[in-house]
């Protein structure tokens, strides 16, 4: 790694005695040498393993679950319905108020995607609660299911999710977040070129190296202390109040080194179900995902589609860009209004763009929940964004890096959602790029400067 | 059939904090009786090392050495409210919050100090060894060892600080979508040079060059493995990673590492960093959040250099031989 000091000199003080300093990081020992402790290196006399028995299908009516033989197998302490969870519908961002509850921690009466969680298990070791899984016995209805962003869309489709009663998260705006800047419209009709292309992904794994889990127990105040990788505390104990109807005081959470997030640990998923099995037992519950789980039933990054319509002019300009974005959220909200919000909020890129029209959705389907990951309500549009670039550079004959610096905003230039940009430096990572990767642009590219003009 | 050769460029900003959801962190520091100093949060240490750059954030603003500092975190019986490690928010927000604290906490050492040197506090500096000295007078100075046990023992005051950093929740207006979605934003340049065989469909990416402004480096080594590890995992997303192969079917979703690849060491591709610092107005030291940023433009780059060898473009993630030769069948047919 290289740090050029010559961009930016102006503005910064060089100065400092403990920042900017490469001081070797305290934790690295105690990882390199297996010293560092994780939650699952907690062990418990008398703790609990908590197994899942999950949905097989993506969508279906439960007519009864018989838990009878379960509970009768060796080593069983105890089998958990939807019967027992306190508030067993809830929906995580309803601490920022943003609801409707839509979630259960044990289905109630239907699944909505394969893999979802209808009964707990609690037994003396894995293996018994393993096997006493496999002995539930759920009789399901199946129901057509959806999982095509635009079928789920189209009037008649099954419906995934009563709790929302359509196949979209409801904004205050409406069926989507909308950014409505300049005319649009007005700038594709005096474009000299326009270009509508559409983009897609899948879901992603955040693959952390230590999958999802907690260990609980229950202390002798009344109290119960949750050993977790949350990669929010309070956030956390806050929604596990909420499902289990128990005050703050009673949860002390306490993280520690988490062995990867990238955005994969703040569902509030594992969690709840575990202190309340340590309730219910009086015994310590340890709920850790297997790799499977944490790859098909942990939330990945959502799929999206992204639709780009862009007027662009012979000189290089883009006068009008028209973007269309879908957030695929499977059976539940998680994180996902949010991250379709934020979206809305970062088209139409690093780009100054004069009128800028922008629809996101968030929408349901019967998949895997998905949820926050690295680079959320971001990414995917920066893959089509950018695609989108080389693409328009291309139809008029200009170089593709000489092209996004004629767009690039700089200080003061107001973006779509009506902020002024502050702090840029979009240009100048370009210029050094084209240093970098010997890719030379013209002389006049490489004099711009992202600061206004005399300040 | 050959091995074709393609470069293709991005650029991308990326937005610090969840501004739309309201966005507060706090942190508590105090120092031991011998000048030590601990800093208590909650917020969560993912692995990136933030316990360290909160240690380096509160040795910086008190004025004493790294190792002085010790960072108590991820406990609600003790630490304050953090909304958590997420949205690239950690170093941004609690680094605030850290230094708004470690501010207090050094105003009370400098008025203890400067009781015990009988001169005005406004008149004393610390030296970033653990002594305080008068300004223009270093020769009287008094080791903050001394002053902690002086405020402990003699002097009954409390060598303590409080820090609080809240951006309030934006809301969205309706009908134009005026927001404020996040508060200083870090930038990011991208080359990638690929090699793609079309006979088989397969991508080599062979060099990778990111430009990252960030802000403030605040530990370069740290800051280091961050991006290295993010334009990793970008190449990873581009042309290896998903849990539905045939989105939307859900058919065929792996379950383990075997099914479910990444890039392995033979796989990694030549990754240069370089790093640029414009420091953000609102950003401790002038740091921002690169820690989502560096694994977004390596994706639309090896997308580009991929069209550049090859003439085919692939919008559909992830970019697999099987897509790459379903394109270059379909062109050849035209």
């Amino acid at each position: 790694m290289e740090l050029r000091k010559s961009y930016f000199a102006d503005v910064r003080k060089d100065d400092l005695h403990e920042i900017g300093q490469p001081r070797p990081r305290s934790d690295s020992p105690g990882h390199v040498t297996g010293k560092t402790a994780f939650f699952a290196d907690r062990n418990f006399p008398g703790m609990l393993h908590l197994k899942m028995v999950r949905s097989p299908h993506h969508h279906a009516r439960i007519r009864s679950i018989d838990t009878s033989e379960a509970e009768k197998h060796p080593g069983v302490v105890r089998v958990l319905t939807a019967k027992d969870v306190p508030h067993n519908v809830n929906t995580i961002l309803i601490l920022i108020q943003i609801g409707p509850e839509d979630e259960t921690v044990l289905a109630d009466g239907k699944v909505r995607w394969k893999g979802e969680a209808v009964v707990a298990v609690l037994a003396e070791t894995e293996r018994a609660a393993q096997e006493a899984a496999a002995k539930v016995k759920v009789d399901y209805e199946v129901l057509p299911a959806v999982f095509d962003m635009e079928e789920a869309l189209k009037p008649g489709a099954p419906l995934v999710n009563e709790y929302h009663g359509q196949n979209y998260y409801l904004y205050d705006s409406g069926e989507c977040r909308k950014v409505r800047f300049g005319d649009v419209e007005a700038g594709f009709a005096g474009a000299d070129h326009i270009l509508e292309q559409s983009y897609q992904s899948s879901p992603i794994e955040h693959a952390p190296t230590e999958t999802t889990g907690c260990v609980v127990t229950p202390e002798g105040n009344d109290r119960f202390t949750c050993y977790t990788n949350t990669q929010a505390m309070f956030f956390t104990l806050d929604n596990t109040s909420i499902i289990l109807q128990m005050p703050g005081s009673k949860l002390h959470f306490v993280g520690g080194t988490v062995g990867g997030g990238f955005g994969g640990k703040v569902d509030v998923i594992v969690e709840p179900i575990a202190i309340l099995g340590a309730k219910l037992t009086g015994r310590p519950v340890c709920f850790i995902y297997s790799r499977e789980e944490e790859m098909q039933i942990s939330s990945p990054r959502a799929a999206e589609k992204v639709v780009i319509k862009d007027g662009v002019m012979k000189d290089g300009r883009i006068v009008a860009r028209k973007v269309t974005g879908y957030t695929d959220a499977g059976a539940y909200s998680r994180h996902s209004p949010y991250g379709a919000q934020k979206g809305a909020g970062h088209y139409p890129g690093p780009y100054t763009i004069p009128n800028v029209w922008i629809d996101t959705y968030c929408v349901y389907t019967n998949r895997t929940p998905s949820s926050a990951m690295r680079g959320f309500g971001v990414t995917i549009g920066d893959f089509a964004l950018e695609v989108q670039m080389d693409k328009l550079a291309r139809l008029i004959g200009m170089d593709p890096l000489e092209f996004r610096f004629i767009n690039a905003y700089r200080d003061g230039d107001m973006k779509a959602h009506r902020q002024p940009t502050e702090g840029a430096a979009l240009i100048e990572c370009m210029q050094e790029a084209s240093r970098a990767a010997n890719w030379p642009v013209a002389e006049k590219f490489m004099a711009m400067s992202s600061y206004v003009k005399g300040v | 059939m050959a091995i074709r050769r393609g470069r293709g460029v991005a650029a991308i900003n990326y937005p610090t904090g969840m501004n739309l959801g309201g966005d507060p962190t706090q942190a508590l520091v105090h120092s031991t009786p011998t000048g030590n100093f601990m800093v208590t949060l909650s917020s969560v240490d993912l692995g990136q090392g933030m316990k360290q750059i909160m240690a380096q954030i509160c040795a910086e603003t008190i004025g004493v050495p790294t190792d002085r500092v010790v960072v108590d975190t991820a406990d609600t019986d003790t630490g304050p409210h953090c909304m958590g490690t997420f949205a690239s928010r950690g170093t941004h927000r609690a680094g605030n919050a850290v230094i708004q604290a470690a501010r207090e906490a050094r105003q009370v050492m400098l008025e203890v100090a400067a009781e015990e040197l009988e001169v005005n506090a406004s008149d004393l500096e610390t030296d970033g060894q653990g002594n305080i000295l008068v300004k223009g007078a270093p020769q009287k100075s008094i080791s903050i060892f001394d002053v902690a046990l002086s405020a402990h023992f003699k002097r009954g005051r409390s060598i303590s600080g409080r820090g609080m950093f809240l951006i309030p929740r934006s809301y969205p207006e309706k009908e134009t979508g005026a927001m404020k979605p996040s508060t200083c934003y870090a930038h990011a340049c991208t080359v990638a040079e690929v090699e793609v065989d079309d006979e088989t469909g397969e991508v080599t990416v062979l060099t990778v060059k990111n430009v990252f402004e960030i802000g403030r480096a605040l530990n370069p080594k740290m800051v280091e493995q961050q991006l290295v590890g993010g334009s990793w995992m970008g190449i990873s997303h581009a042309l290896y990673e998903t849990t539905e192969p045939y989105y939307p079917n859900r058919d065929h979703g792996g379950t383990d590492f075997n099914q479910y690849l990444m890039p392995g060491p033979g796989d990694l591709a030549e990754t240069e960093i370089i790093v640029l610092e414009r420091p953000s107005a609102d950003g401790p030291y002038g740091a921002k959040g690169p820690g989502e940023m560096c694994a977004n433009p390596q994706i639309p780059a090896v997308a580009n250099a991929v069209f550049d060898a090859v003439g085919v473009r692939i919008d559909t993630l992830p970019i697999t031989p099987e897509r790459i030769l379903r394109a270059l069948k379909a062109q050849a047919a035209n």
